[in-house]
């Protein structure tokens, strides 16, 4: 049962993304291209998805523990450090010069033509070269969310 | 130019909100990609595997389903070269990993929490994309 709804709520997910725009590399770069030509789009994805989730989230965390996992898995950091903002930077730049981010990019496998593929490859490859570059530094790594 | 679409955007934002909602509700997790592709990449065969198996598989067979219902897919166009896409690709599967997140998981998820971390991550990649867009499009002049 946990799989199939799982496999559902990709399915929303992936359906809000396809819907949004997210998945079309032309508008997610046109809503980064602030001079030129600039279609803002996306703040309204933004805005849609952080109403529901903002609200949607509090009323869930209200239930103590959630339907079908013993508790909430919520990631405990708060202190900023170079990690996280070195590697968001990074993230954007690769973001900028393709036009997916990886939720943006998994529907469109589905459709199947031969530019996401070769992006997904090497997003695969970078997320590997990456964990195995912090594994390599860091023995704690990966610490367990 | 691409059409301003300000209701179906939302349309399609208020939707990721409610699988994300879905998501933390009955499995108790943050709905961000690129740590449950990570997961699915890097972690052994047993039931936090399926679960995130499973959502990725419901992604990818989204848009059979939106044709189905709608009878159209949405248009997709890649305006970067290949090379562009293997480079990005790559800084992008880096990046989100010493990030520790993405679109969904820092933008969506964590802003939502307000998170001091989610927030800062989401503006700084922001930035940096809108920075490289300028770049390629207006000083190199793609």
């Amino acid at each position: 049962m946990r799989i199939v709804l799982a496999f559902a709520f990709g399915l929303l997910f992936g359906c809000g993304i396809l819907i949004s725009g997210m998945a079309n590399p032309a508008k997610v770069l046109n809503f980064f291209d602030l001079a030129g030509t600039w279609d803002p789009s996306l703040a309204f994805v933004m805005g849609g998805a952080l109403t529901v989730t903002a609200i949607g989230y509090q009323l869930v965390f209200r239930m103590g523990q959630p339907l079908r996992a013993p508790s909430f898995s919520l990631p405990s950091k708060q202190e900023l450090d170079v990690r996280l903002l070195g590697g968001s930077a990074v993230f954007g730049v690769g973001w900028g010069l393709s036009g997916f981010c990886p939720g943006g990019l998994i529907p469109v496998l589905g459709i199947g033509m031969g530019a996401p593929l070769l992006t997904a490859v090497s997003i695969v490859a970078g997320i590997l070269a990456a964990r195995t570059a912090i594994r390599v530094t860091d023995n704690s790594y990966p610490a367990k969310a | 130019m691409t059409e301003f679409t300000p209701l179906l955007s939302f349309g399609g934002g208020l939707l990721i909100g409610l699988a994300a909602v879905a998501l933390m509700a009955v499995h108790g997790r943050i709905a961000g990609i690129s740590g449950i592709l990570a997961g699915v990449l890097t972690s052994r065969f047993d039931q936090e595997w399926a679960w995130r198996a499973a959502f990725l598989a419901g992604m990818v067979a989204s848009p059979l389903v939106l044709l189905g219902v709608t009878g159209r897919l949405p248009e997709i166009t890649v305006p970067s070269s290949p090379l562009l896409l293997v480079i990005g690709g790559f800084l992008t599967g880096v990046g989100v990993t010493f990030g520790s997140g993405c679109t969904s998981g820092h933008g969506v998820c964590g802003m939502s929490r307000l998170s001091v971390r989610s927030i800062m991550a989401t503006m700084t990649f922001m930035a940096t994309a809108v920075l490289t867009v300028f770049l390629v499009r207006h000083v190199f002049g793609g």
